[in-house]
């Protein structure tokens, strides 16, 4: 693994030169000193911390809140591959969104027999509770985040679709603002696509899936679980970048099947809640009769029309790792083509030759738990012992329904800067759509995960995994364009002064 | 404003008033420790108690009453809800809670203030007591400046509501016990242990230079309780502690565009407070007259709550 | 036949409570054998209520209430005209698959003792023979609890006692079915079979057969409800269909009293 992985910069032949468009950033790379490139991030990662843009669960003391490494070293995505990318995108989102509207509905998809119908009826992430509800303009997956790897210029794959709560968005943004900071010259060389306007493009998106009759500006709020979630920054950051409240499940009172938030000047409805919390702290009445958390009666608002939840509860069916391996057949089913952005090859180890197949391979394959509440839920063929491999030979044969297998992947490397200086290291990518009642749009960046640890393929945050910016470069011909105008025009001045 | 936002913001003020007023009633009460005789010190550490209303929490610790027992108790006691600690941290949950209301500033030192007891605190001899003590302040300070640079909007007015209803409670208390406390027998009225005790008081609220500025005869104690009463001058005197409730609450009025019973009873308060004169109260009873002040201020606090719709 | 309910559920609080939201489900449907000829929902305070429908197809009403209350009374009345089914459900609303209710719930979930149970009391039967071998074999090894059946009591649990309520029969029911691979669910509603006042609705269950449809079987009694039983809700477990799911904003305990008296004439 690894030794023979495309790089996103270099290419895929090592050190002989690299990709021609992106030479420039090769020379800008040769021509700042390490050291200089580590004051930089050091000072990124100094802002972080004051920024408070902290994970893990928060606990007692500051010191236990940690930030996500920066790496300085951007990654780029040239402006014809993010088009074909993008192209991926929309298809896989659109059917996400057309998958959940039939599920609940009419469930032709069944009927039709594309999916086993036991696959998504026993599944528990298929809420009945929510079945027959329309959400306003039948928007389900507002808000996506796709996680793909990258084998070649072009190749891309899904290694997991995300359409309940997908999280990261702020570390897009934060590490935008550190980029420009800290390398403006960067943006001289390069015409990147600014992703600053995402909290304007959030809001326009949640007001456009207000529920009708709420007049030209429609209530908009971050409802979260509080600030002792590990995600509170973003929330919180969220909420005030799009400039409306942020609120938790005590701030919110439903009456007569409408939701207000409570003021010191009383009671303010809500059209609209881009919600934080997960399906089962939603509304206690409907979700978990056993929770005093949860506003109650809001399931009631909503199946009444009268308020827009974002993401619509009950989308985990949708990005369950069941359903997963089903996703070009969802794909094909209802955009009516063949998905352009494949999956990555999974064995469904409930067929009896894919079974057959994983317990011939299992040293090449990993080898994943589809409910993944089994703890232990993951083999690693390549570097598994062989009593971790007779272990899984014996679970595969005792529950194949409870797994899937997967080849392992050259993941693409993009420069990074570690202690020895500038070497390739493994990425992944989360790029976000946002669904209102006018389409799809991508938002052109994302976030980007590196394995700092060389060779490792892990970008978890937990377990030694940081964080890029993501360049998006736009077309020669666009000059000047809407997306590029704020971030473009400060770059230059700051650019040029500094040339 | 959201009233969840809201109640935070009120009560961040008043724990970071409250740690701010006991962190210079243990200053004060150290100063006159070292100052007087064995016994009067046990008196001095004894009135620090009473003033935080502690007197039965502290017995029920168990501990001994000593410098050392009562100083963890009120800076450090995780057991204590009174304690600096337990105070600091009320204040920078609620401040987390509003984090994006505060500015960096603000956020910072209150969470530096909370970081103090997370280091230092082990061992508390006077020095360290001391130490830790300079710290709160230093900390409290910077918070209130901070909050005085922050944007004049509901914010900003509703922390200041908080710092100014628990600034009269804090105020009314420390002047009431010492004026029943009995001094140490064999001392007499005006000797050295009384005026120590007086100027413990004037320390706890900063005032011993305010005091020289405004009366030119020297410490006595009708002067000490006219400066805490009724110059507005002095900013933790009761008269400028209620006259900023009702500046908080106009302004309020002023940005929501509705008032309540809470204006209608700061104001009425302000103005009787006006029309009094110290020497009538200490007339009348010194004693009556702050408690039922500390009963009008709990008053008022329930009446905020219920205007601006603390709970549900 | 005619069937007259009278159902009233009275919370009493120790303190007075702000607000009360409350999702009711009290209001049966027609079907082919069941018209519901009159209802009504009447509460004691300043309410509003909103009709609706469950994903589940149930008529549920939200029950909106101002404080300060320190009672709650929900009055639901009326009369239902059935008619003799064989079990057998016709013309009910029906949203969802029957796969859906092969499902467990954390109080449904048979383990091995009672899974084991039920393969026993079933085998070499049809699926239909094995749901009436089941409801038979569930009323003959518990004798009746008339009381108030235990919040939360697991199938498990119940099956390890000597005696079950109603509504742990039922459960116990489902369970066993679904881990026969039967769709399974469960029903509350009124009958009029068992003696003079009850301290709650009545619960039964449903089984799925392919070819047949939904059919009742009420292990209370030993039969398959017909023209006795009143339905109203259904779902995957006796908490899925409860009458009354609520939420106060106050403090204090709540003291619950419901009265059920169903006649048929």
């Amino acid at each position: 693994m690894g030794t023979q992985a495309f790089d996103e910069i270099m290419g895929a032949g090592g050190q002989d030169g690299a990709r021609p468009e992106l030479a420039d950033l090769c020379r800008w790379l040769d021509e700042t000193p390490p050291d200089e490139l580590r004051r930089r991030q050091h000072s990124a990662e100094t802002t972080f911390r004051q920024l408070g843009i902290t994970f893990a669960v928060y606990g007692e003391s500051e010191a236990s809140e940690r930030i996500i490494p920066f790496d300085i070293v951007p990654r780029i995505f040239l402006a014809d591959e993010w088009e074909r990318l993008s192209a991926g995108l929309i298809q896989r989102v659109e059917a996400i969104n057309a998958f959940l509207v039939d599920i609940y509905g009419e469930r032709r998809i069944l009927k039709e027999g594309v999916l086993p119908a036991d696959l998504i009826l026993g599944n528990p992430q298929f809420r009945p509770e929510v079945a027959g509800i329309r959400p306003p303009h039948d928007v389900w997956a507002h808000i996506c985040g796709i996680d793909l790897v990258r084998t070649g210029p072009d190749e891309f794959f899904v290694l997991e679709d995300n359409a309940r709560t997908p999280s990261g968005v702020s570390y897009m943004l934060e590490n935008r603002e550190a980029m420009v900071r800290l390398c403006p010259e960067l943006f001289a060389k390069f015409r990147v696509a600014a992703v600053d306007s995402y909290p304007d493009m959030l809001l326009e998106t949640m007001k456009s899936v207000a529920p009708r009759g709420c007049g030209q500006n429609p209530n908009c709020v971050v409802l979260t679980p509080g600030h002792y979630n590990s995600a509170y920054y973003e929330h919180s950051f969220l909420a005030d970048s799009m400039g409306i409240e942020l609120v938790e499940a005590a701030d919110l009172v439903v009456d007569d099947d409408v939701v207000f938030m409570r003021t010191i000047a009383g009671r303010v409805k809500v059209d609209v809640i881009y919600r934080r919390v997960d399906d089962d702290f939603l509304d206690p009445l409907v979700f978990r009769p056993d929770s005093m958390l949860g506003v109650p009666g809001l399931i009631a608002a909503y199946a009444a029309g009268n308020v827009a939840i974002l993401n619509a509860p009950g989308n985990g069916i949708a990005d369950d790792k069941a359903i997963y391996s089903y996703m070009p057949e969802i794909v094909k089913f209802y955009s009516g083509g063949a998905p352009t952005l494949p999956n990555v090859e999974t064995y469904r180890c409930r067929e009896p030759d894919a079974l057959r197949y994983v317990l011939d391979h299992l040293d090449e394959l990993v080898v994943k738990l589809v409910d993944g509440s089994g703890g232990y839920g993951m083999l690693v063929g390549p570097t598994a012992s062989r009593a971790e491999i007779e272990r899984f030979r014996a679970a595969l044969i005792a529950e194949p329904h409870r797994y899937i297998a997967q080849p392992t992947l050259a993941l693409s490397t993009v420069p990074t800067l570690v202690e020895q200086g500038v070497a390739p290291r493994h990425v992944d990518f989360r790029p976000f759509l946002l669904t209102g009642s006018r389409g799809v749009q991508v938002v052109p960046g994302g976030l980007t995960r590196v394995a700092l640890r060389e060779g490792s393929l892990v970008v978890n945050s937990s377990q030694g995994g940081g964080t890029k910016d993501s360049f998006v470069l736009l077309p020669e011909h666009a000059r000047g364009g809407g997306m590029t105008q704020a971030m473009g025009g400060m770059t230059q001045t700051i650019g040029g002064g500094l040339a | 404003m959201l009233s969840r936002t809201a109640a935070s913001l009120y009560w961040l003020g008043r724990y970071v008033e409250r740690a701010d007023f006991i962190a210079r009633l243990v200053e004060a009460t150290l100063r006159l420790d070292v100052l007087s005789p064995r016994s009067a010190g046990e008196d001095a550490w004894r009135s620090a108690l009473a003033v935080t209303d502690t007197e039965d929490g502290f017995a029920a610790s168990g501990a001994v009453l000593a410098r050392e027992s009562v100083a963890r108790f009120l800076l450090s006691d995780s057991a204590h809800p009174g304690s600096i600690l337990r105070c600091l941290a009320m204040a920078r949950d609620n401040a987390r809670a509003v984090r994006t209301a505060l500015t960096r500033e603000a956020w910072q030192a209150i969470n530096g203030a909370w970081l103090i007891f997370d280091q230092q605190v082990r061992r508390l001899d006077s020095n360290t007591t001391l130490a830790v003590v300079e710290a709160v302040k230093a900390e409290t300070r910077g918070f209130e400046g901070a909050v005085h640079r922050m944007l004049r909007n509901q914010t900003t007015l509703f922390i200041r509501l908080g710092q100014a209803v628990e600034r009269t409670d804090n105020t009314a208390r420390l002047l009431d016990v010492k004026y029943h406390i009995l001094l140490p027998e064999g001392e007499r009225v005006g000797g050295t242990v009384d005026r120590d005790q007086w100027t413990t008081i004037l320390q706890t609220v900063s005032a011993v230079t305010a005091y020289r500025w405004l009366y030119s005869d020297g410490l006595n104690p009708a002067n000490v309780i006219d400066l805490l009463l009724s110059r507005a001058e002095l900013p933790r005197s009761l008269a400028a502690s209620m006259e900023e409730t009702v500046i908080a609450l106009t302004g309020l009025a002023k940005s929501s565009g509705t008032q309540g019973a809470a204006d209608r009873m700061a104001r009425n308060r302000q103005a009787r407070a006006a029309r009094t004169r110290t020497g009538d109260v200490i007339a009348a009873g010194l004693h009556q007259h702050l408690q039922a002040l500390i009963v009008e201020n709990a008053q008022l606090h329930d009446a905020i709550g219920r205007q601006f719709k603390f709970h549900h | 036949m005619r069937l007259s309910i009278d159902h009233r559920t009275t919370y009493r609080f120790t303190k007075p409570q702000g607000r009360i939201v409350q999702l009711l489900r009290v209001t049966p449907g027609n079907t082919h054998d069941q018209t519901v000829a009159e209802w009504h929902i009447s509460v004691d305070c300043d309410a509003r209520l909103r009709e609706h429908r469950d994903g589940f197809g149930n008529r549920t009403t939200m029950l909106y209430a101002e404080g300060p209350l320190d009672r709650l009374e929900i009055a639901v009345s009326g009369e239902v005209v059935t008619s003799h089914s064989d079990g057998v459900l016709h013309g009910t609303f029906e949203p969802l698959p029957p796969a859906v209710f092969l499902r467990s719930t954390p109080v449904t979930d048979a383990g091995e003792v009672l899974a084991g149970f039920a393969h026993r009391m079933t085998e070499g039967h049809s699926p239909l023979g094995a749901l009436h071998a089941l409801n038979r074999a569930l009323h003959e090894r518990f004798a009746l609890d008339k009381g108030r059946p235990e919040p939360g009591l697991t199938v498990d649990d119940a099956f390890a006692r000597d005696t079950a309520t109603p509504r742990d029969l039922a459960q116990m029911f489902v369970a066993c079915a679904r881990s026969l691979d039967i769709p399974a669910r469960y029903v509350t509603g009124y009958c009029d079979l068992q003696d003079g006042r009850r301290p709650t609705p009545h619960g039964w269950a449903d089984g799925w057969v392919e070819g047949i449809g939904w059919i009742g079987f009420d292990p209370t009694l030993a039969l398959s409800p017909e023209e006795h039983h009143v339905r109203i809700a259904v779902a995957l477990d006796a908490a899925g269909c409860a009458p009354v799911a609520g939420s106060r904003l106050g403090e204090g305990e709540e003291c619950l009293d419901v009265e059920v008296r169903v006649s048929g004439q």
